[in-house]
């Protein structure tokens, strides 16, 4: 526990179980490094590179087709929210890779503008990630990361990359962009891991 | 990389600079300095153990630079808090939180959305609301460092009552040389104006701010609706989405 802070005594508690340092939210708040990029559906396209260079790419019909999950998941923010029981309609990570063969650990996710953001590929597997593409039954919003971005619930929400384009294998871990400003490298809300070192 | 610790912070003095917005200056033992544009994370914590944490941009020169010009220690850092309605975290820190308390704080944090001295573009500083605070720490950085990039401001407030740091950026538009500063007021604009009170438009950016051509670093900060609505001005004007670096300080507000 911290030092006590004279005179404080707190409003915002609740009974449910966050990890610590997070507070609950009702908001939808928006944590971007730039201007919100607008990307046109019919140039869309999700890509994964791998580690030998191979090229595996599908078009916004292509994800359209692909079986999709809902699920309904508790998200957390770096900059301190959290958010309850929300609800994405996505393709499961994994079954981009049915198709690809890699023996790479660590992917960095890649976005439309430029954001970059790394993640151990096993968790992005079994049922831990998606690429989603509607939110409360609505399209994405692009202050959101519409039209897709990847859901990675169980880790700090920057790593759920908005507007994502695509996965770099790599076979050893790389920082991405808030990883290189600071950021922690895993980014687990559980152990608190805000920032490298954390 | 060593974690970065929390540290024990004192309050030395208290600014007003609104009805509703106060500036704290803190003694940190052993801060090891920031870059203009970085801010902490704060720990309040309860007699029984509850805390909250947010995060506050720092508004003091890199250098520990005092909003007043006097020579502040390498361990001071200013915090400019806006009290937000119901804020567990901001009605303390801008109410009860007295002089000589201490505070947790951790930092500093953020390696993307800042300036330094050395950066060879012009600034264009576009805030809404409170918003302005890392802002006014890359204006005041620009002076310690006695830098002649060409700096503007381009600043959104509600009324002339919710400008932070009013004064002192009267004197700096008059001093720094280099530096404009520009108002926006969305609800009521003092006499003589000129600009009906309402949102920033694209005029107004066309006006106040940087053609695209000259490739100016751009810093857009304040409440999320704010930057959303800013960059999209700056994108549609021409301006290189990634020379527009944002910051976003919450839902709503400014
Ligand atoms: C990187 C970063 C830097 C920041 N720098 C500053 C700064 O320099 N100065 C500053 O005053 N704030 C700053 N903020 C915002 C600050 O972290 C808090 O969000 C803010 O003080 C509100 O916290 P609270 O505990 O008082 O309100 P809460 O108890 O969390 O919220 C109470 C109510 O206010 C609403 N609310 C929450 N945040 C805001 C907001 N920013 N504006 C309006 N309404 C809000 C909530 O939706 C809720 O309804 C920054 C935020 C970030 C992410």
């Amino acid at each position: 526990m911290g030092i006590v802070t004279p005179g404080f005594t707190g409003r915002r508690r609740s009974d449910v179980n966050l990890p610590p340092g997070q507070y609950l939210t009702e908001d939808f708040p928006v944590l971007s490094a730039g201007p919100t990029p607008r990307i046109p559906l019919d140039t869309w396209e999700f890509v994964i590179v791998t580690e030998t260079g191979e090229k595996h790419t599908w078009s916004w019909a292509q994800l359209m087709a692909m079986p999709s999950e809902d699920v309904t998941v508790d998200i957390h923010c770096v900059t301190k929210w959290s958010k309850l029981g929300t609800r994405w309609r996505g393709v499961p990570v994994s079954a981009f890779f049915d198709e690809v063969e890699t023996a790479a650990d660590f992917a960095m996710a890649v976005s439309y503008g430029g954001y970059t953001t790394n993640v151990p590929l096993d968790d992005l597997l079994d049922g831990q990630a998606w690429v989603a593409y509607k939110f409360d039954d609505d399209d994405l919003a692009p202050e959101h990361g519409g039209p897709a971005r990847l859901v990675v619930p169980h880790l700090y929400f920057w790593k759920s990359a908005k507007w994502v384009r695509g996965l770099r294998m790599m076979l050893e871990d790389e920082p991405g962009f808030w990883e290189t400003a600071g950021y922690h490298d895993y980014g687990d809300p559980w152990r608190e891991q805000r920032y490298q070192g954390d | 990389m060593s974690r970065l610790a929390w540290r024990v912070a004192y309050l030395r003095e208290v600014r007003d600079e609104t009805p509703s917005a106060r500036t704290l200056v803190l003694d940190v033992p052993g801060w090891p300095g920031h870059l203009p544009g970085q801010h902490v994370d704060v720990r309040l914590t309860a007699p029984d153990g509850y805390s909250a944490q947010r995060s506050y941009s720092i508004a003091s020169a890199a250098d520990g630079d005092a909003a007043d010009g006097e020579a502040a220690g390498g361990d001071t850092v200013e915090l400019t808090v806006q009290r937000v309605p119901d804020g567990e975290v901001s009605s303390y820190l801008a109410g009860p939180y007295a002089v000589g308390d201490p505070v947790e704080l951790r930092g500093p944090v953020g390696g993307w959305f800042v300036w330094r001295p050395a950066d060879l573009a012009p600034v264009l500083l576009i805030a809404g609301g409170s918003g302005v605070v890392p802002l006014m720490s890359m204006i005041r950085a620009r002076a310690a460092a006695g830098s002649r990039m060409p700096f503007r401001l381009v600043y959104s407030a509600r009324t002339p009552e919710d400008v932070l740091y009013a004064e002192e950026l009267k004197r700096r538009a008059l001093s720094d040389r280099g530096l404009d500063v520009s108002y926006v007021y969305t609800r009521r604009a003092p006499d003589g104006h000129g600009r009906p009170a309402g949102r920033l438009t694209a005029v107004d950016l066309a006006e106040w701010g940087w053609p695209p051509e000259f490739e100016p670093a751009v810093f857009v900060c304040g409440p999320t609706g704010f930057v959303e609505a800013a960059a999209d001005l700056l994108v549609d004007a021409g301006h290189d989405p990634r020379r527009i670096k944002t910051e976003r300080f919450g839902p709503t507000g400014g």
